[in-house]
């Protein structure tokens, strides 16, 4: 043993910090990656917002922008639709989210919940939305299902299409719906990393232990130490839900649509100058955003001060007199079936959108009321995957890359944690939540702007960055809880056998943590092909993904070559969970205690 | 695929900018009778245009189209040695946006976009912002064949002279389509369609405006109501705006409450009435494709029931173009490449309901004989309506009409 002492100190908070090396860059590189953008990307929206455009002539500063954008018919209800939509989508997605989690999390039904996660997480939000439509309109399954089964009852039901259905209606409930179906599954995954990190199950036991229920237990010991940990998430929800493009754009109204729809629509319209109104849209979006989730704190600030008394009180069962009410909804039993329900709904909906979606793209001829085909074909998967052939190559290139490299950072920035023994503050990951806060609308014209300035835009780099800025944060979010959660010893055993930090790093914590790895590239590689507004502005038309394909075909006829496009955009997420799932089974077959 | 183009391209750059500068010149130059193909001018920019990348944006929503486009860009690629890459984009306002951020950044060469299929209001934007080169059109050999007597539109993009700056690529005119099995008397007017409607609640629809299609019927139902269509053909600041539209407005009033879904949703998509025509969610739906019902039929979308038929007193037709912005980095491939697109090969096959069905912008006797001949023989599908049935096309009115009623609309009715 030549090992001198030193190496063999197995405290790593204690090393010095010139042995951090190059390490130590990473967390501030991955900062830069991000927050530089996004800052810049605002720069560039909001000084149109004022005025200051040279190209259109914009060169001084006036609030024409705002005048014009408030003087907008239909801006107050653009913005009650995003609002109430957004909020109700998200309160909808926790109250199931959070439903679920209790009633099943540690019971042996919860496993076919945790399946479920990854292919309903892996399919993108614009294919969603589109088999959604279809379960949705007045010729849709659902109505051919109650036609059919009126018929077995000898009765004739919807004769010809109803009049009315509930597909991009006025009060936003079909939109309201698709953002649930996709966000319901987010909340679940985010929750059950949390409940990891509270050990939710020995304080479950402990309480039980002292008499509580197990819905008393839960909403009064784990769950007011889940929230904190589901917060952020939970806000990044709200604001996608506020702002979301391209699921409104299929499944929300028109007259008026939603905020940020409209501003898309500004910055398309052929009248250059309602780019300037364009950018005070996106900075009232925005503000929109901000307000929202604003509101939301102060409701979980009433909520936690009105339920003290009831969290304190000692009792053992969920009754209380003021806590009733508040609390009671939303964990209470009927919470928890509504949870189950609720989830099962999601579950179901997302199957069954996914089935019409796949079926369609083998359809000769599915008319009303047909429940199936009356003639189906190949021709459409032939002459799509000719068409896809290169879109599905960038795709997968961009989504792989795009999660390698955050994987990559990932891994830097929790290495450099160990070894400088230190810890993110809450503060680093608002950080790291940015641009998942701030909506993309708001800042994409501007990074689109400064892309062109640097002539990088419709470079496959920029595109791969732009999508980056949203793949990192989710893969950290998966990545370091596993990462945290190792037992921290494996690390200190070998360093007290004479390891080296990067041999600990290479051939102790990679291999025990290859499961998760993989998962968090998986993770990575489904956010990246769901992306569509940053692979419009950045890859300035010259690459072509699914997902721009597929809410490209959204504007025309062929409900066939979208099931063939959406069948193929959901192929790739999922199958890149097959492999995360697939490969550490391979690499640890002999090593099953690994694997 | 893209990135070692990319590079390449930029290596190029130096010597394409200076070259690029002649034909801009040359273009000027042309003001004498419209060239040949054994023009030196022409020899000029085939030679240039050799082994230049052409990105081609244009709308991506059909699979007949990204087909023949694919197919037009097999025949550059062997004929003239171009490389065509087909950008499929949701709207051409999206690719104008894309220019303009490219002029904001300072980019006065090198632009992502090299052609861009364009008409109406989009061009009369870029048009008006300086967002196009110089005039080209006179350089390509096959303009000589276009139809700029009979079809004034093909110089005339609504009612903004092109002045050489897109090159004409197809002709366009709205036809209405019915189910015969469902609907055997289809309203053949704008106010019998009123009539129509409350009679069967539920059964029209129209796109929302500013959807092309939804406008175009915005436009199609005023010239029937107006009292003097003339006005139209003017910039809408000239004429008094509430008088001349008040009647459709009025008549808009009454039709909403019977258009599919009450008034309350519209389809955001011209192409979308296909559907929900197949699927008897409405009975009358409407195109700005002649073919589009028969290419429908053959292709499964439709019932071989449906037929189409054009109003009393015309429907509105116009011309749909190529455009190249003034900052395109193959300037000369994209001449050579819209060029092709003129030609009588690429025109007839265009032409083919199989195909695509997109009417031609060429006149047949200004056509060789042998070519003459094809597309006189040329069958045009079961649904598809002759020349003399689609009867005198109506002019499109001025782009600001377009403009002010798409707003109007949604002051009304869209919020």
């Amino acid at each position: 043993m030549a090992t001198p002492l030193r190496e063999l100190t197995p405290d790593t908070t204690t090393a010095p910090p010139a042995r951090r090396g190059w390490l130590a860059v990473v967390p501030w590189a991955t900062l830069a990656v991000f927050l530089g953008p996004v800052v810049l990307g605002l720069i560039g929206t909001v000084l149109p917002a004022f005025g200051y455009l040279p190209a259109l002539g914009g060169n001084g500063l006036s609030l024409d922008a705002w005048e014009r954008l408030a003087a907008t018919p239909g801006l107050a209800g653009s913005l009650r639709l995003s609002a109430v939509s957004g909020l109700a989508a998200t309160a909808l997605s926790l109250i199931i989210a959070l439903g679920v989690l209790a009633a099943g999390h540690g019971t042996r039904p919860f496993a076919w919940v945790e399946r479920l996660l990854a292919p309903l997480l892996a399919i993108p939000h614009a294919a969603m939305a589109l088999g959604l439509a279809f379960l949705l309109a007045a010729s849709g399954w659902g109505v051919r299902l109650l036609h059919g089964l009126g018929g077995l009852a000898g009765l004739e039901v919807f004769a010809s299409p109803p009049l009315y259905a509930p597909l991009q209606d006025a009060d936003g409930i079909a939109l309201i719906l698709g953002l649930v179906v996709k966000e319901t599954p987010f909340l679940v995954l985010m929750g059950l990393a949390g409940l990891g990190q509270v050990d939710a199950a020995r304080l479950l036991a402990a309480a039980r232990a002292l008499g509580y229920g197990r819905i008393a237990a839960w909403a009064k010991v784990v769950l007011p130490q889940l929230y904190p940990l589901i917060r952020l998430p939970l806000y990044a929800v709200l604001a996608f839900s506020v702002s979301v493009v391209d699921v409104a754009l299929i499944l929300g109204p028109g007259t008026p649509p939603p905020l940020a729809v409209q501003i898309l629509r500004w910055f398309n319209d052929p009248d250059l100058s309602l780019r300037f109104v364009a950018s005070a849209g996106a900075c009232l979006q925005l503000a929109l955003v901000v307000a929202l989730v604003g509101l939301w704190r102060l409701a979980e600030l009433a909520v936690a001060r009105l339920s003290h008394p009831w969290l304190t009180n000692g009792r053992r069962g969920t009754a209380g007199p003021l806590a009733g009410p508040l609390i009671g909804p939303l964990i209470g039993s009927w919470a928890r079936a509504a949870g189950v329900v609720g989830w099962a709904a999601v579950a179901g909906t997302s199957a069954a959108a996914m089935l019409a979606v796949a079926i369609w793209s083998v359809a000769w001829r599915w008319r009303f009321p047909d429940l199936l085909p009356s003639a189906v074909t190949l021709d459409t998967w032939a002459r799509g995957l000719a068409l896809l052939a290169e879109p599905l190559a960038i795709t997968v290139l961009v989504a792989a890359l795009a999660s390698a490299v955050a994987v990559a950072l990932t891994l830097g920035c929790l290495e450099y944690e160990d070894r400088a023994g230190i810890r993110p503050s809450t503060r680093a990951l608002w950080l790291l939540y940015t641009p998942l806060l701030v909506p993309q609308i708001a800042f994409l014209f501007g990074i689109q702007v400064l892309l062109v300035l640097l002539r990088l835009d419709g470079t496959l780099a920029a595109l791969v960055w732009s999508h980056l800025l949203f793949v990192l944060p989710y893969v950290f979010l998966t990545l370091a809880d596993p990462w945290r959660a190792l037992d921290r010893r494996y690390a200190r055993a070998a360093l007290c056998l004479g390891a080296r930090p990067r041999a600990v790093f290479w051939r102790i914590k990679l291999p025990m943590l290859l499961r998760p790895i993989l998962f968090a590239a998986a993770v990575g590689v489904a956010v990246s092909v769901a992306q569509y507004l940053p692979t419009l502005f950045a890859g300035a038309g010259r690459y072509a993904t699914l997902t721009t394909e597929a809410v490209g075909q959204a504007s025309g006829a062929d409900r066939r070559t979208i099931g063939v496009t959406a069948v193929a955009q959901m192929a790739v997420p999922l199958l890149g969970f097959a492999l995360a799932l697939a490969i550490p089974a391979l690499a640890f077959r002999r090593r099953r205690g690994v694997a | 695929m893209g990135l070692p183009l990319r590079i390449l391209a930029r290596l190029l750059a130096g010597a394409l900018a200076l070259s690029v500068c002649s034909v801009a010149g040359l273009a000027q130059q042309a003001d004498g009778p419209v060239a040949g193909p054994e023009d030196p001018r022409w020899q000029a920019v085939l030679d240039e245009a050799r082994g230049q990348t052409v990105y081609f944006n244009g709308w991506g929503g059909s699979d007949r189209i990204n087909d023949y486009v694919a197919w037009a860009a097999g025949r550059v690629a062997d004929l003239y040695g171009i490389e065509v890459v087909h950008v499929r984009v949701g709207d051409a306002a999206e690719v104008v946006s894309r220019v303009l951020a490219e002029r904001t950044a300072g980019r006065a060469e090198g632009g992502s976009v090299d052609l861009v299929w364009i008409n109406g209001e989009n061009f009369a934007a870029m048009k008006e912002n300086g967002l196009l080169g110089a005039p080209f059109t006179d350089l390509l050999p096959n303009f000589r064949f276009v139809d700029t007597a009979a079809r004034p539109t093909t110089v005339v993009d609504f009612g903004v002279p092109t002045d050489g700056l897109e090159s004409p690529w197809g002709m366009a005119q709205l036809v209405f389509l019915y189910d015969t099995a469902r609907t055997p008397d289809p309203p053949r007017s704008i106010p019998a369609l009123l009539d129509w409607a409350a009679a069967h609640p539920g059964r029209f629809a129209y796109p929302q405006p500013p959807d092309f299609h939804g406008s175009t019927f915005l436009k199609q139902a005023l010239i029937a109501l107006v009292d003097d269509p003339a006005v139209l053909q003017h910039p809408v600041e000239e004429a008094d705006f509430a008088a001349v539209t008040a009647p459709l407005w009025a008549y808009l009033d009454a039709l909403h409450p019977n258009l599919w879904r009450g008034g309350t949703a519209f389809p955001q998509a011209g192409p979308q009435l296909i559907g929900l025509l197949d699927d008897g969610e409405i009975d009358i739906a409407f195109n700005f494709n002649p073919s589009e019902a028969s290419a429908a039929i053959a292709n499964g979308q439709l019932p071989d029931t449906v037929r189409t038929y054009v109003l009393e007193g015309g429907t509105i037709a116009n011309t749909h173009f190529l455009a190249i912005p003034f900052n395109a980095s193959a300037r000369a491939g994209a001449m050579v490449f819209a060029d092709f697109l003129l030609s009588p090969e690429a025109q007839l096959r265009k032409m083919d309901p199989e195909i695509w069905g997109d009417p031609t912008v060429l006149a047949y006797d200004r056509l060789p004989e042998d070519w003459r001949a094809r597309f006189e023989a040329l069958p045009l599908g079961i649904a598809t309506l002759s020349a003399d049935e689609l009867g005198t096309p109506l002019m499109e009115p001025h782009p600001s009409w377009m403009t002010a009623l798409e707003a109007e609309w949604q002051r009304r009715y869209g919020s």
